[in-house]
């Protein structure tokens, strides 16, 4: 029976890995993924969760070891951030490559330096091309529903791709939320039990992991080029799926607010909270301002995102990382990639704020709406604009 | 313990040499190559009921360009510095999928390889994370003394005065000035329960130790010279001979630690000096006789202190019993 808790979202990760019965977990701690992996450890040491729990030395042989356990067959499951992402950088382009379902969750943390172990994406923005389906959660009931779904969506025999689940580090996996957790047998008829297409198995022998030569290198990345775009429907009718069960409805992108909206706010992660609160209070006061938010990041959600902005005169993306001596910010990037071909297409100015655990508040919203209707009027003074920076 | 998991073992002999391939022929290995024939031997040993796991490097090259295949026997290669990561999924993979009931439970032999740059190097953490663990794996270092795959790099296992690409001998050098890291010392600092060197010219011995290493249970580490034809500059057709003079000469001693105790496997009473092993290698051809003899009383220092590592691991034979001189009274 689905329990509804008051809990740590960081334990509410960890009990989606159990309902979901992963065979392997292997993880090297990192802060804010600690949580997650301690309490996943005890589990393990309780006998509630049936797995072999890896305590690597790095989080390049997590990954590695991810990639051994589930080219046996095993649901295989690992988390990390920042530092311990970055480190793992070689292997994750191999996931995909290899066509294995590990799912991960990143709880995302500034890269250093300088050092620093609060939230940003620009984690998770160095690791855009790794073949890897992308998702982020906004809160805790996300957190866990986008947990389950991801063992559902990596391992359909369609995908058999790898998946990144994305939270907020401190501001998402150190609060204490209520949500709704469901149990092992709630979860069994929602993911079947991980049946391999290919395993290594002695009884059938097979060569993975094969150099790929110039004749043949561009088709292999064509391969599961494909298939990550293909994705993109298992993922929608898998969240589907989950709503007709559980009652919780999932798309790639979010909206809030956005009729008649001329101005739209674009966010990613849990400061799409304080975002709707900022649109609350526009709104109030007349202000014609919506919010779209990414939920799905990779595979690219282009018809999705397209339809929610339609119509959109100006469009202010706020980054929550940089792209040093680049155009703009990371996702700003991509949205004006996107959209460049289009017939009509709203103007995007580019904003980063909230970096590396800054906080980002209802005012700065406020003010990042205010500059993009200025700049769509008199045209940007700059690339992107560093929102609450202090000159010093 | 080691008794136990030995019980099963039947020594492979001349004439009981397994027939099975894991690695095929038509793979593209240089001719002459010694590593491919000791990973060859590796295989044999191992037998079908195995999973391979191999580092990026000469061997993982030269056996895997798709689409075709040397492996008979399935086989896995994701990275350089991560085999011994890999080989630790794969075997807690199968024991998680075991214990659930979601594969037969069976026994399936685990070995991972990776030359000596992989090891020594660049996989020297992975490899250590793996062996404390204490994984049931067995990790196969094929010993080449360089990064033979990038084109003859120096490793840490590169001997003291081999000339390489990035060690290179000139009027300023001697060629590696530095010694060779003792890795099968550094396996058996992890306190793991066997530890062995072979060579793939004492292909009983080796194959042998391959079985045991594979029987018991717990991580096993095997050290194998593997001589290169185009990284140490020698003829073709040398690669057993060189092989079978780094033993003789005392260069690469063959030994196992089983449990912490040393066992020398072959006591070479009347070694042939370093210069007879060094003449057909033109890695050390500029050498001269003073490094020669320097570096000669390394590999003797080196030969006494594993002596006394066999003598230091083995207790000493029970004195015999008292005999009274004295004649019955
Ligand atoms: C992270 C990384 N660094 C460097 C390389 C390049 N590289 C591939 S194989 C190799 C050397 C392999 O040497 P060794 O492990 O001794 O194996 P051998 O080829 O000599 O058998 C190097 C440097 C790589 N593939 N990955
Ligand atoms: S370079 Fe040396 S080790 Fe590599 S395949 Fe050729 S002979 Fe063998
Ligand atoms: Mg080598």
């Amino acid at each position: 029976m689905a329990k509804r808790v008051g809990m740590e979202v960081s334990l509410g990760v960890s009990e989606a890995v159990k309902v979901a019965d992963v065979d392997v977990i292997a993880a090297y701690p990192i802060t804010p993924q600690t949580h997650i992996v301690e309490h996943l450890a005890e589990l393990v040491a309780n006998g509630e969760l049936d797995a072999e729990f890896i305590p690597v030395e790095s989080e390049h042989s997590a990954m590695s070891s991810c990639v051994g356990s589930s080219a046996t067959g095993a649901r295989t499951y690992t988390a990390t951030s920042s530092q311990g992402l970055a480190l793992m950088h070689e292997i994750l382009y191999i996931v995909p490559a290899l066509r294995l379902p590990v799912v991960m969750t990143v709880a995302n943390r500034a890269l250093s330096g300088p050092i620093n172990i609060w939230n940003d994406h620009s984690d998770i923005m160095s690791e855009r091309d790794i073949g890897w389906i992308q998702t982020f959660a906004e809160n805790g009931q996300e957190a866990f529903d986008l947990s389950v779904h991801a063992f559902r969506v990596a391992e359909d025999h369609s995908v058999l791709l790898p998946v990144i689940v994305n939270l907020d580090g401190f501001t998402l996996t150190h609060v204490v939320e209520p949500f709704e957790i469901l149990d092992k047998a709630e979860v069994a008829k929602y993911l079947p039990p991980y049946k391999p297409l290919q395993r290594l198995d002695p009884e059938h022998p097979i060569t993975m992991g094969a150099v790929g030569i110039p004749e043949v290198y561009t088709e292999a990345k064509k391969q599961y080029e494909d298939a990550l775009v293909r994705s993109k429907s298992v993922v929608i009718q898998a969240w589907k799926e989950f709503g007709d069960l559980f009652g919780r409805y999932y798309h790639p992108v979010e909206t809030y607010k956005t009729e008649g909206a001329e101005t739209l706010l674009l966010t990613m992660g849990s400061v799409s909270e304080t975002a709707m609160t900022a649109i609350d209070r526009m709104r109030e006061a007349g202000k014609k301002v919506g919010l779209v938010r990414f939920r799905l990041w990779r595979p690219f959600p282009f018809e999705e995102f397209f339809e929610a902005v339609k119509g959109v005169k100006t469009l202010a993306v706020m980054d929550r990382a940089m792209s040093p001596g680049g155009p703009c910010g990371p996702v700003a990037a991509e949205v004006r990639a996107a959209l460049y071909d289009q017939p009509t297409r709203p103007k995007v100015f580019s904003f980063v704020a909230g970096l590396g655990g800054r906080d980002v508040q209802v005012s700065d919203f406020e003010e990042i709406v205010s500059r993009a209707e200025k700049y769509a009027e008199k045209g940007a003074p700059a690339t992107y604009d560093l929102i609450g920076v202090r000159e010093i | 313990m080691i008794e136990q998991d030995l019980k099963d073992f039947q020594k492979i002999t001349q004439k009981s040499l397994p027939t099975f391939e894991g690695l095929a022929q038509g793979h593209r290995a240089c001719q002459g190559c010694g590593e491919v024939l000791a990973l060859r031997q590796v295989m044999k040993a191992m037998g079908p009921d195995t999973i391979a796991v191999s580092a990026t490097g000469c061997m993982e090259i030269i056996t895997s360009s798709f689409p075709q295949s040397a492996w008979n026997i399935p086989w896995l290669h994701v990275a350089f510095e991560n085999v011994a990561a890999v080989a630790s999924g794969v075997e807690a993979g199968l024991k998680a999928q075991m214990r659930k009931g979601k594969l037969p439970e069976k026994k399936i032999f685990i070995v991972a390889t990776a030359g000596d740059g992989g090891t020594a190097d660049i996989g020297l953490q992975a490899l250590s994370g793996a062996l404390e663990r204490g994984h049931n794996f067995v990790y196969v270092c094929l010993d080449n003394e360089a990064y033979m795959n990038t084109g003859i790099q120096r490793s840490s296992a590169t001997p003291y005065g081999a000339s390489t690409t990035t060690s290179p001998s000139g009027k300023h050098s001697i060629g590696q000035n530095t010694w060779k890291k003792d890795m099968p010392a550094i396996a058996v600092a992890h306190r793991i329960p066997y530890v062995a060197t072979a060579n793939p010219a004492y292909h009983l011995d080796l194959m042998n130790k391959i079985q045991k290493a594979k029987l018991i249970n717990g991580p096993a580490y095997v050290h194998i010279y593997s001589s290169c034809p185009t990284g140490w500059r020698h003829e073709i057709d040398k690669a057993v001979e060189v092989s079978r003079m780094a033993v003789e000469s005392r260069i690469f001693p063959l030994y196992e630690v089983i449990d912490g105790r040393y066992v020398l496997n072959r006591n070479v009473k009347k070694p042939i000096s370093v210069a007879d092993y060094f003449k057909p290698q033109r890695r050390f051809r500029h050498l001269r006789p003073d490094d020669i003899a320097h570096i000669q009383s390394r590999v003797d220092a080196d030969w006494a202190a594993l002596q006394q590592k066999v003598a230091g691991t083995n207790p000493a034979p029970p004195e015999p019993e008292a005999v009274s001189n004295k004649k019955e009274e």
